[in-house]
């Protein structure tokens, strides 16, 4: 387990360096501590999320079978559902139900290759710079 | 029969309420989901109020459940995304709690009802839907229409990609409700196997240890599920809150 180090390990490292009678330590010497101790959880906190990563890439084939066909089913559900509406609404039935019936159909299928990390979100496609996002972070869930 | 594996999901109502018309009864559900918020608070208050430098056993499940929260968010929504974090951290809690009292004998499992799941993931997408057209106004919209694609795609493909938004409420919804459902279910025909064997004598005792295997492996893999469900449904909270924060780049 990543957590029991990410825990234990920025107090193990501040108790030798924690002055016994610092009663008089002035600010500048606190802050440039909490620095460091930021630093060092900055530090302790990529690492377990790393961990974490790859602790769960081999996620159970079964449990990513289930999200793929949920992602299915909802992505065709919502096209059906929104056909039928369009068609109720307008009366152009059947032809929203087809129409959207299809659409619904391939945004199921885009959802299961989001899933499965094969298609890129819709707005991260042309961004290499961004900042914080790891770029593999689909592959993992 | 004893052994009805639906019977477990029905709602009855405990103390009988109507509001201008509306039925608001106080019900097993709702006295779960009370269970769920006083065992949740409880447990943080409890195991934090002594604030030990070096945690106590309970004060480390608190810290690993924040750790574990914010990690997630700060990895998928970067650190803009902890502005969510009372309210990704509330979910999670949530519905990490009620899976786990739900794995109680007796216990009503309220995520095993498709309405409170459902009403879970449209506080995550409406939350998504108006924050990001609070901090991005039209611009937002810009999540449906990708980038590099020929114009006479653009309808055909923005028609595409708002069905798939749509869907993930939805999908959001299903899955932690079909797997809490699909595993109470499971475990109770496995028990019902127990018992109709066992009423035929000799044999049927012998052979009644083969689904009570079963029921305890079962058993441990539902509580594996309730872990990640939990999980998942905070993972893809924080995905959904990350297209709020950024929609194009």
């Amino acid at each position: 387990m990543p957590h029991h180090q990410g825990i234990a390990m920025p107090k193990d490292k501040e108790t030798p360096t924690d002055p016994e009678g610092s009663q008089g330590a002035d600010d500048d010497q606190l802050a440039s501590r909490l620095d460091a101790l930021d630093r060092d959880l900055g530090a302790q906190a990529s690492g377990s999320g790393k961990n974490r990563a790859n602790a769960n890439a081999p996620s159970t084939g079964y449990g990513q079978a289930l999200r793929m066909s949920t992602d299915f089913v909802a992505g065709v559900g919502v096209g059906a559902a929104l056909g039928w509406g369009i068609d109720a609404v307008l009366g152009t039935s059947p032809w929203g139900l087809i129409v959207f019936l299809l659409l619904g159909f391939a945004a199921g299928i885009l959802n299961v290759l989001r899933t499965a990390g094969l298609v890129a979100e819709a707005g991260t496609r042309e961004t290499p710079s961004q900042e914080r996002r790891p770029p593999s972070r689909r592959h993992d869930r | 029969m004893a052994n009805d594996p639906i019977k477990q999901f029905e709602i009855s109502k405990l103390v009988p309420l109507e509001i201008g018309g509306l039925d608001v009864s106080f019900t097993n559900s709702s006295l779960f989901m009370v269970a769920t918020v006083a065992a949740a608070s409880s447990l943080l208050i409890l195991s934090t109020s002594g604030r030990g430098l070096v945690p106590t056993r309970w004060q480390s499940v608190a810290e690993m459940s924040y750790e574990f929260v914010a990690s997630t968010l700060r990895s998928s929504a970067g650190n803009e995304g902890m502005r969510f974090f009372p309210m990704v951290f509330s979910l999670f809690m949530f519905v990490l709690i009620a899976n786990l009292l739900g794995m109680f004998p007796y216990f009503f499992t309220v995520t095993s009802h498709i309405i409170v799941t459902f009403a879970l993931a449209m506080l995550v997408i409406g939350t998504v839907v108006l924050y990001g057209f609070y901090r991005h106004g039209a611009k937002f919209l810009g999540l449906f229409v990708p980038h590099g694609v020929p114009a006479p795609l653009i309808p055909l493909v923005t028609a595409i990609e708002v069905i798939s938004f749509l869907s993930r409420p939805i999908s959001l919804a299903v899955r932690l409700f079909a797997n809490m459902l699909a595993g109470h279910i499971t475990l109770k025909v496995f028990t019902g196997f127990i018992v109709s064997l066992s009423a035929l004598g000799f044999g049927g005792v012998l052979t009644s240890i083969l689904p009570l295997v079963m029921a305890v492996a079962i058993t441990a893999l539902e509580f594996l599920v309730a872990f990640l469900q939990a999980y998942v449904f905070t993972v893809l909270t924080c995905m959904y809150l990350n297209d709020a924060l950024h929609p194009n780049h």
